[in-house]
């Protein structure tokens, strides 16, 4: 699987992406913070490709630098390409909501105003409003559900219909960001197997989430994020395997960080964007750190079919 | 339907009780405020009489109660008007509740005429700013707003008499009607005419508050998740407006044009007054300067009533126009 998918083009490549705020602290003094750094990933055709890090580690924004809807004051570098062509911001414009499309986090992404029936139907003529019922149905939303206002619905019942509005669309990339919270399994089950459906229908799929299991059970690969960047890319069935399949020491605490793998945490805590170290990001607690980790941030390099930032992986 | 009758019914109930209790407490305090200011209505009441002696001052003060204890006079007042009858006008010698009807008719024209104009123009242009917002022509329009909003209304309206009537001489200098020509004989086009400054020095005060609050309405749906996800799905800049934008912005206005009545009451007796205009704000000060007290007690409680009428429509409206509150209700 892993050869055939390296003789397509990617659906979507980012390379060194950095994503970057002005802020002003309080002298008056304008500031660049950092937020994302170095961060590359790649998405073929007909695979989901699961990120998984904690919070802050700069998922969400990832999602709207690539859909380009950052705010105003940010700023990115580095380069992004979609179906082989660059992603200019001309381009992010004509493609977001066709051929990309977002499941975003929560309910406030909702028009609280707006009935949940045209709101998943969206803006574009001619509406589908029978294929949305269609998917409403499988997606276990009761048929009343469409003339409810977005504070009347479940948790649940929310996520489904930000669900829904990616699933009407013919995007050949879904970015999901946290499309599962608040679900009840049987529920996130659903929804994953409709991710899935669309990845083996030729699709990509970007599922971004907290849940590891739930990732890697669908998942083809895994991206590890940690403090903007990512550590290691690999492919999902390593996590089964345990932490001798995996690559970079914070994957191997992850893993160990899981329920049933021990539930154990690492000391220490993601350093925040504008106080990163200059080495490897994760140098600071890192168990294998060496003087060499703190020079200069570890190159990306291949190993055993997956890739890592770590200059002492074997 | 049959529930929502009942629910009307009883919100009519409520704010029926409450509005009776507001009149109540304005009567006592603008009673009481008259009773200890000098305003004299024995003089005002003798000026149409000519000459009198002390005594014959005193008898007319004992007929008329003057000296009566405050309590007993306000009672007996209250009395009367509870039985319709609001006195008659010390200036006009006529009824006050017939002055109060005729006047209201020019005022409600006036006042109607600007709080549309000022609620469209405010509306539109804060949308403008909105949706530009930090370019060129919402810092342009965001100048003229904070100028306008200081600019005192009188002072305004003497500026658009002085050019308009004056100089340029395209509008009347006052009143409500042609010199010199019988009510009946009076267009509508010519009260149009004579209602054009007046109407617009009234909403030139209003709508730059209207225009800067949609503006930053707007600016915050503009910035919401809920947006930002529209834009995620492709929207541009007219959909973002059309679909989100006026939906979420729409009832903070409305809100805003509703409990701007008191302002535009406010306004209007500087407005009238100026201009000359016939309506209930120069009645006002005409009977306030001129000792008229049942005339004054009559207009101010009258105003009162149109203040609450405004907030009573601006709630009622949030019934019909936000689901949050309809759905949960019915």
């Amino acid at each position: 699987m892993e050869t055939r998918q390296k003789e397509k083009t990617p659906l979507l490549e980012v390379r060194d992406l950095s994503v970057s705020f002005r802020m002003y602290d309080g002298s008056l003094e304008q500031r660049r913070l950092e937020v994302i750094s170095s961060l590359s990933m790649t998405v073929y055709p007909g695979e989901i490709l699961a990120i998984a890090g904690s919070s802050g580690s700069g998922k969400s924004l990832l999602a709207s630098a690539i859909l380009g809807i950052l705010p105003a004051n940010a700023s990115t570098g580095g380069e992004m390409y979609f179906d082989g062509q660059p992603l200019t911001a001309e381009r992010q414009r004509k493609l977001r909501g066709g051929d990309i499309a977002l499941v975003p986090q929560s309910v406030a992404y909702l028009d609280p105003l707006m009935r949940v029936g045209p709101q998943a139907d969206g803006h574009r003529k001619p509406r589908p409003t029978e294929r949305r019922r269609g998917l409403f149905r499988r997606l276990g939303l009761p048929e009343e559900a469409e003339r409810l206002y977005p504070f009347q619905l479940s948790g649940g019942m929310a996520r489904r219909v930000l669900v829904s509005t990616a699933l009407i669309t013919d995007a050949r990339l879904v970015i999901a960001d946290e499309p599962t919270p608040g679900m009840s399994l049987d529920q996130a089950l659903e929804a994953l197997t409709m991710f899935r459906e669309m990845a083996d229908q030729g699709r990509g799929v970007v599922l971004i989430t907290h849940d590891i299991d739930l990732a890697v059970a669908f998942a083809d690969r895994v991206a590890v994020f940690y403090a903007g960047t990512t550590v290691e890319t690999l492919p999902a069935s390593d996590f089964q395997t345990g932490p001798q399949a995996l690559r970079h020491p914070y994957t191997k605490a992850l893993w160990r960080a899981l329920p049933q793998n021990g539930f154990t945490p690492i000391p220490g805590f993601q350093p925040y964007a504008g106080s990163l170290p200059p080495g490897c990001l994760f140098a600071p607690r890192c168990p294998h750190r060496t003087p060499e980790c703190e020079m200069a941030p570890p190159p990306t390099r291949e190993l055993r079919g997956g890739e890592v930032r770590c200059i002492h992986a074997t | 339907m049959k529930g929502a009758g009942k629910r009307l019914c009883r919100i009519l109930l409520t704010y029926g009780a409450r509005i009776i209790t507001l009149l109540l407490a304005v009567s006592v305090i603008a009673f009481a405020l008259v009773s200890l200011s000098p305003v004299d209505p024995v003089q005002q009441y003798l000026l149409g009489a000519g000459p009198v002696s002390e005594e014959q001052r005193a008898e007319i003060e004992d007929y008329w109660g003057v000296n009566d204890p405050p309590v007993e006079r306000y009672l007996s007042w209250l009395s009367a008007l509870l039985h319709g009858d609001f006195g008659t006008s010390l200036l006009y010698r006529r009824p006050v509740i017939d002055i109060i009807g005729e006047r209201f008719l020019n005022s409600l024209a006036l006042m109607l005429c600007s709080w549309l104009l000022s609620g469209v123009i405010g509306f539109a242009l804060g949308c403008l700013m909105g949706m530009t917002r930090d370019r060129l022509a919402d810092r342009i329009i965001k100048k003229i707003c904070y100028l306008l909003t200081s600019i005192p209304t009188f002072w305004l309206g003497l500026l658009l008499l002085l050019v308009f009537a004056v100089w340029l001489g395209w509008f009347p200098i006052g009143f409500s009607t042609p010199i010199g020509m019988l009510n009946s004989e009076v267009s509508v086009w010519q009260r149009l005419y004579h209602l054009f400054l007046p109407a617009l020095t009234l909403s030139l005060m209003s709508f730059a508050n209207i225009a800067l609050h949609t503006r930053q309405k707007l600016i915050d749906v503009m910035e919401s998740e809920y947006v930002l996800f529209a834009r995620a799905r492709g929207e541009g800049s007219w959909s973002l407006l059309r679909r989100h934008g006026l939906r979420n912005i729409l009832l903070p206005a409305l809100t805003l044009q509703f409990a701007s009545f008191s302002e535009l009451f406010g306004g209007s007796v500087l407005a009238e007054n100026v201009f000359s205009y016939p309506g209930l704000g120069s009645a006002v000060s005409e009977a306030g300067l001129n000792s008229d007290v049942p005339l004054l007690l009559g207009v101010t409680l009258f105003s009162a009533l149109f203040v609450c009428a405004g907030n009573l429509i601006a709630n009622l409206l949030y019934g019909v126009v936000d689901p949050q509150i309809r759905e949960v209700k019915g």
